[in-house]
């Protein structure tokens, strides 16, 4: 008599359980798309990449050109810039590591790690979006005579490494490479 | 207070008709009719009433504004410029809708302030103190998801940094601001559902007003002597004497409105912001709307790390914080003492905190450097001291004044105080007289 109400009782424990359980996979199912639609859709996907011609920027210039939505800062550095971000040791950053995606992704962050490489060690490139909040730095300005974030105050050196404030990275290097002589291609 | 029984009644046929089949007229007059209301309550307890209006205001001007506007990046900016050139009437609409965000945001804080100092959350209020503060952070929600509509600078720049919050969580942040913006940056797809959200908000707002205001009308409003209601005489109907208090109070409040609307209707906002939206320059010093410059002052009053934290992190951290500390309010103060006005400790520490919020708002306003970044640090620090140490400490160590037995008595008290000012002339009436 018990066992038989034992039984009963369990069985409908598990219907009420698989039920329960259905309707919340059922819910998800159901709530997925509505997150799904939120991310990035297919056109802002496509890696777009795009090429400049930077032939006619001397030592000392800067373009900034605008890719996947966020600007990117293409200089070349003056022979006193690139000294300056030599002769800063690596203990004295905030963030060691290159961010560079042309390289591993533990690479020091050395200028020659920072900049387009050798013989080209005089270029930089840069998503030129402050790793704090994303506003754009301002070239050539503050303490470190980098770039300096107006919005809250991040300082980088003349290699785009985060110096002082409260950004705690240094500006990503995005994938690029020289096409020729003259060519960046971005992306 | 509440579970007095309705003392509706209808009078005409239809009336009776109705209240058989379905009680609003009856819900109407007992909750705003005869409903009993402390008979004490002083203009600090006319923003409640002032919040309703501002909230329909605000949805009424919106409605209009979004037949006109137009929620893609290429028209945005002209389609409101063309609100404020062309659409007739346009121009004082959309100052309508924009100050009042502002005149929203003033009567809130006071409105917040008010129940910090009659303890308005302590129990058994403590589900309708934590109702408003969900209504004052969807509020927020709404007033940063409105500022980016227009596609000015500070409206692209705003939000840059705002969604920018989220990358300071490790793992998910990137990926949730993705899911915000709809991409990489602050573009198109963020518009359309920053347009649409902010469209669909303030009915959210509406709802939990209205539980807002049934929990209120469960537990009664509280008073400037915190003293709860005990008989009759503690009490006058809601109509007409509430009414008329809030009807003068809204007036009063309408004008201030309507001042800025006609003469100052740019001054609380920021003229970076009729500049077009351009993604790859970002202004020189870029700020909030002025009702969010005391959290924005203390995001940027972090600039170390703390163990693991980054400054980053813990800078957004504070900020959360400093409005989630809010919901905890009810539990963090111990007195049991509900209002301020016989605990004068607590007075002293709730002004000094006052002030602490203007200065943390004048603060923000501020660039980021120099002796502005350790005042920050200061104003901060007294802004969570005041809730997570003050707060607790004071109510087991204030000896509170002799409180009143009785709202009743409390009045009479004060009507007896102001009356033995006068016994001079009153004395020498009857001699003049004869």
């Amino acid at each position: 008599m018990s066992a038989s109400d034992i039984s009963e009782t369990s069985r409908r424990d598990f219907l009420y359980v698989a039920t329960a359980m259905a309707g919340a996979v059922g819910a998800g199912a159901f709530a997925w798309p509505f997150i799904d639609q939120m991310r990035p859709d297919a056109t802002t996907l496509a890696l777009a990449s795009i090429e400049v011609d930077v032939s006619a920027i001397e030592p000392g210039m800067s373009v900034t050109v605008k890719w996947r939505g966020k600007p990117v800062f293409i200089r070349n550095r003056t022979e006193k810039e690139i000294e300056e971000a030599r002769a800063v040791a690596l203990d004295d950053l905030k963030d060691p590591i290159a961010r560079n995606a042309n390289l591993a992704a533990d690479a020091p962050a050395t200028d020659a790690d920072r900049s387009a490489g050798d013989g080209k060690d005089n270029w930089i490139v840069m998503v030129g979006s402050c790793t704090h909040l994303g506003c754009v730095p301002l070239g050539q300005a503050g303490d470190f005579g980098g770039w300096f974030c107006p919005c809250h105050g991040s300082h980088y050196d003349t290699a785009g490494r985060i110096r002082k404030g409260p950004a705690p990275q240094n500006l990503a290097v995005p994938h690029f490479e020289f096409i020729s002589d003259t060519v960046i291609k971005i992306g | 207070m509440s579970d007095g029984h309705s003392t509706y009644s209808p009078t005409s046929g239809l009336g009776r008709w109705i209240d058989a089949r379905m009680p609003l007229p009856r819900l109407v007059h007992d909750s705003f009719v005869s409903y009993p209301v402390p008979r004490n309550l002083n203009y600090a307890y006319t923003f409640g009433g002032i919040l309703s209006i501002m909230l329909v205001v605000q949805i009424v001007t919106g409605i209009v504004l979004a037949m006109h506007y137009a929620a893609d990046t290429s028209l945005a900016f002209t389609s409101v410029e063309k609100i404020m050139r062309d659409v007739n009437s346009g121009w004082l609409l959309r100052y309508m809708h924009s100050n009042g965000a502002s005149f929203f945001f003033i009567a809130v804080y006071i409105h917040i302030m008010r129940g910090l100092y009659y303890g308005s959350y302590k129990a058994p209020r403590e589900l309708l103190w934590i109702l408003g503060v969900i209504i004052y952070l969807l509020m927020m929600a709404t007033g940063f998801m409105g500022y980016v509509l227009p596609w000015g600078q500070m409206s692209f720049w705003g939000a840059t940094v705002i969604t920018g919050f989220f990358t300071a969580f490790p793992l998910v942040g990137e990926w949730v601001q993705q899911l915000l913006l709809g991409g990489f940056a602050v573009d198109n797809p963020t518009l359309n559902r920053f347009f649409s959200l902010h469209y669909l908000l303030p009915f959210m707002i509406a709802g939990v007003v209205i539980l807002h205001v049934w929990a209120l009308h469960v537990t009664g409003q509280t008073n400037p002597t915190g003293i709860e209601v005990k008989s009759k005489t503690d009490t006058v109907a809601f109509t007409p004497y509430a009414t008329v208090k809030d009807a003068f109070a809204m007036a009063v409040f309408l004008l201030v409105f309507a001042y800025f609307i006609f003469y100052l209707p740019n001054y609380l906002g920021h003229p970076d912001n009729y500049t077009v939206a351009n993604p790859l320059k970002t202004p020189a010093h870029i700020v909030p709307e002025w009702y969010y410059l005391p959290f924005y002052a203390i995001l940027r009053a972090i600039t170390f790390s703390i163990g693991p934290i980054d400054s980053k992190l813990g800078g957004v951290l504070a900020m959360f914080a400093s409005i989630g500390v809010l919901f905890l309010v009810p539990w963090l103060d111990t007195s049991r003492v509900r209002s301020a006005v016989y605990r004068p400790w607590y007075k002293l520490f709730f002004w000094i905190f006052v002030a602490d919020c203007v200065f943390l708002g004048w603060l923000g306003s501020r660039p980021a450097e120099g002796t502005y970044v350790a005042m920050a640090q200061v104003a901060t620090l007294y802004y969570f001291v005041f809730f997570i140490i003050i707060m607790p400490l004071l109510g087991l160590i204030e000896t509170p004044k002799r409180l009143p037995n009785s709202i009743t008595e409390a009045v009479l008290e004060k009507n007896q105080a102001g009356a033995t000012v006068q016994p001079e002339p009153a004395a020498a009436a009857p001699e003049t007289k004869g």
